[in-house]
């Protein structure tokens, strides 16, 4: 068999490893598909469907999705981008999300998300829902408020951690982040070196005492759009 | 029948308030009010949320002076983290930020919102007196306001990350240190800047003095005075003690530690009103009542520490014979010799190596309540926070500068409508502007001073002269 598996996307050939995702075959050859749940040292479960590609024709999500020969893969279209630019949309507005004075702004991959799409003001009415939070943890605070249900915490803390700290409850607009103690953080075993207190791609787990440390100007993602240190990697070769 | 004329909204003042003057059936006034109309609801709003966004989430109270916020949030994080004493690097990043601050706001409100008045009178043409007035006609100064608040805004981005709503101050200290080149860029333009200072200064200088016969009875009123000082009485716009004294200058309280500032200052709550009226309490709300703000601070410092505002101080002082001086258009002289030695402070701050500093956070024994006090460019600032073992804050109270201004500018408002619109037959624009002149000497942020406490519902009356209630109004 061979250890290479070319594949086109957008009018690029590249060339992959038998066993690679769409997205991690891209990642590596410079091209960047968006992408807020997954997270590279996690196992995919291609939940927010930002990563929706065309694969010859049929939506598939790039984070799950196993490359083979001689497919053809669309991503920079103008409707996937629209469904894209939905997606964040909805994000923003089902939560309580107030970037000015969230500490992971600058380094938050959902607002880096609506930066890079140009959102500046959501199109859909806000929910206001009332989301709790939880102070009780000696080193780690969970807002929810600002929870975008990306499963990275859950997968973290079962998976590397091997806690099971995090799960979710309910559905639809009642889905929430739950933890596995009668009430309190508190009350779990986790710890602030565990990787699920390491992974939210936003505001909602933060480690105490560690806010605006970083000045702005020097975040993440001040100076270049998320995204761009993948893309740079295609502009050197 | 009376008849209620209102001014609204009170242009070239920062924020949303409202005026009331009632007349009688010969036009004469019998009651102004300088109301407060914007709602905000911060202090509740901050419950339960963790006491490191503090300093950046209350700064949102305000687009004008958010830097004071910021500051005077950090300050009670401090006590909170129990940072005693900050760092070198952090006290200074802190102030030079603050200066900026107040160099960018004094000269936005000179140059944009009160020259006009000063340049074209009182009762110029509302067409001309407006700063496209100004810059038509003054062209120079006009450049100069604009460049001014520049390099104040500058400061403040290099200091605090954004020109407005930054994150530079943080509990324990600050963020980042000034790099060698953000201070030499700075240094390049400071002579400029000090030279423009001081010609603001002379402008408002001159002005007052030139017509020292016109502006000294107007709006002016005797007041107590209250104000951070260092501990050695000189002028100190970050850090200091409370100092108050009354209109003759004898002090009422001098060196309070403004940690224990509930036991000399207490909040009034009118019904008519969502701002609270602060008054000292030894003397009770109806004498107790203060003016904060330039006026304020140069009156109640013993001197200045930087020389060239030093010396616009003794100048100052003379006028009144180093007598408290109590007239209101005096604030805007009083606000130009703070610009001045803001620019002073700025230069000596930017030649101070501790700026390029590494060490820029401390802590110490963690506290359950910090409370922060500073010298905003409008007045003293107070915070107050209590912080749960959680990390979350349980109370907020602050007490925004214009609030403690609140009581003065009702007197202000009062007097010049006695003086000035009394008996007059018809209300001209230029007597209805004398209000607003009045008024915007206190240079109010009106957005930041209207508190809420709980669910209270706005409720506006009018009383006739012996204080019958003739309307009332309520929004719940
Ligand atoms: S808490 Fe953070 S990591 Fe966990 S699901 Fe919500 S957004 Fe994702």
């Amino acid at each position: 068999m061979s250890n290479e598996i070319n594949f086109v996307i957008d009018g690029v050939e590249v060339t992959g490893k038998p066993g690679q995702t769409i997205l991690e075959a891209c990642d590596e050859a410079g091209i960047y598909i968006p992408r807020l749940c997954r997270h590279p040292e996690l196992t995919p479960r291609g939940s927010c469907r930002l990563c929706t590609v065309l694969v010859n024709g049929r939506p598939q999500a790039a984070c799950t999705q196993p490359i083979t020969e001689g497919m053809i893969v669309e991503s920079e279209t103008e409707e996937l981008n629209e469904n894209r630019r939905n997606i964040i949309d909805m994000l923003f507005v089902e939560g309580n999300h107030f970037c000015m004075f969230c500490e992971r702004s600058g380094n938050c991959e959902l607002q880096a998300l609506g930066y890079r799409f140009g959102i500046l003001a959501p199109k859909y009415d806000y929910f206001y829902p009332k989301r709790e939070i939880d102070a009780t943890h000696p080193d780690i605070f969970i807002d929810r408020n600002r929870c975008i249900l990306c499963g990275r915490c859950v997968e973290a803390s079962r998976t590397v951690d091997g806690k099971g700290v995090f799960e979710f409850v309910g559905r639809g607009p009642e889905r929430k982040i739950a933890i596995n103690a009668e009430q309190f953080l508190k009350d779990t075993n986790l710890k602030i070196t565990d990787k699920a207190a390491d992974v939210c791609p936003v505001g909602a787990i933060i480690k105490k005492r560690t806010a605006f440390t970083t000045p702005i100007g020097k975040r993440k993602y001040d100076k270049k759009p998320i995204g761009s240190d993948i893309e740079e990697k295609r502009k050197k070769d | 029948m009376s008849k209620r004329v209102i001014i609204e909204p009170v242009t070239r003042v920062e924020g949303h308030g409202k005026v009331s003057i009632l007349l009688d059936e010969n036009n004469k006034v019998t009651q102004a009010r300088f109301h407060i109309v914007e709602f905000r609801g911060f202090e509740r709003f901050i419950q339960g949320r963790p006491y490191w966004e503090m300093p950046v989430v209350v700064q949102r109270l305000c687009g004008i002076c958010p830097v004071s916020h910021h500051l005077a949030a950090a300050k009670a994080m401090d006590v909170i983290v129990g940072a005693d004493k900050l760092t070198p690097t952090a006290e200074k990043m802190r102030r030079l930020m603050h200066y900026g601050q107040t160099l960018q706001s004094h000269a936005l409100h000179f140059f944009h919102l009160c020259s006009p008045d000063l340049l074209f009178g009182f009762d110029a043409d509302v067409q001309i007196r407006n700063v496209i007035g100004v810059a038509l006609k003054h062209k120079d100064l006009a450049v100069q306001g604009v460049m001014l608040r520049k390099y104040g805004q500058e400061i403040i981005k290099a200091t605090a990350g954004k020109k407005i709503h930054g994150t530079g101050a943080i509990p324990g200290g600050i963020n980042k240190n000034l790099s060698t080149n953000e201070r030499d860029v700075f240094l390049k333009d400071i002579k400029q800047m000090l030279v423009w200072a001081r010609g603001a200064l002379k402008v408002a200088k001159d002005y007052t003095v030139e017509n020292l016969e016109m502006v000294k009875p107007f709006g002016s009123f005797d007041s107590n005075h209250l104000s951070l000082v260092r501990s050695d009485g000189a002028m100190d716009l970050y850090h200091g003690n409370l100092r108050a004294i009354d209109a003759e200058g004898n002090k009422i309280f001098d060196q309070v530690d403004y940690s224990k500032y509930l036991d000399y200052i207490a909040e009034e709550v009118k019904s008519w009103s969502y701002m609270k009226f602060p008054f000292i309490k030894s003397l009770g709300p109806e004498k107790g009542w203060y003016r904060v703000g330039p006026l304020a601070r140069v009156n109640t410092c013993d001197f200045i520490d930087t020389p060239e505002a030093e010396e616009a101080r003794k100048e100052f002082m003379a006028v009144t014979d180093n007598k408290p001086n109590n007239i209101t258009m005096a604030y805007h002289w009083a606000r130009m010799i703070e610009v001045l030695h803001s620019v002073e402070k700025i230069n000596e701050l930017l030649n101070d190596p501790d700026l390029q500093g590494n060490d820029l956070v401390v802590k110490g024994e963690r506290r359950n309540e910090g409370i922060g006090l500073l010298e905003a460019p409008r007045g003293t600032l107070f915070h107050h926070y209590k912080v749960n073992d959680d990390d979350q804050v349980t109370m907020a109270n602050l007490i925004v500068s214009t609030t403690n201004n609140n009581i003065p500018m009702n007197r202000a408002v009062q007097k010049v409508a006695a003086d000035h619109i009394s008996g007059a037959p018809e209300i001209t624009e230029g007597l209805l502007n004398h209000i607003e002149v009045a008024i915007r000497a206190y240079d109010p942020c009106l957005s930041c001073a209207t508190h809420a406490m709980g669910k209270m519902p706005l409720k506006v009356t009018l009383f006739d002269y012996q204080g019958n209630e003739i309307e009332t109004k309520t929004k719940e």
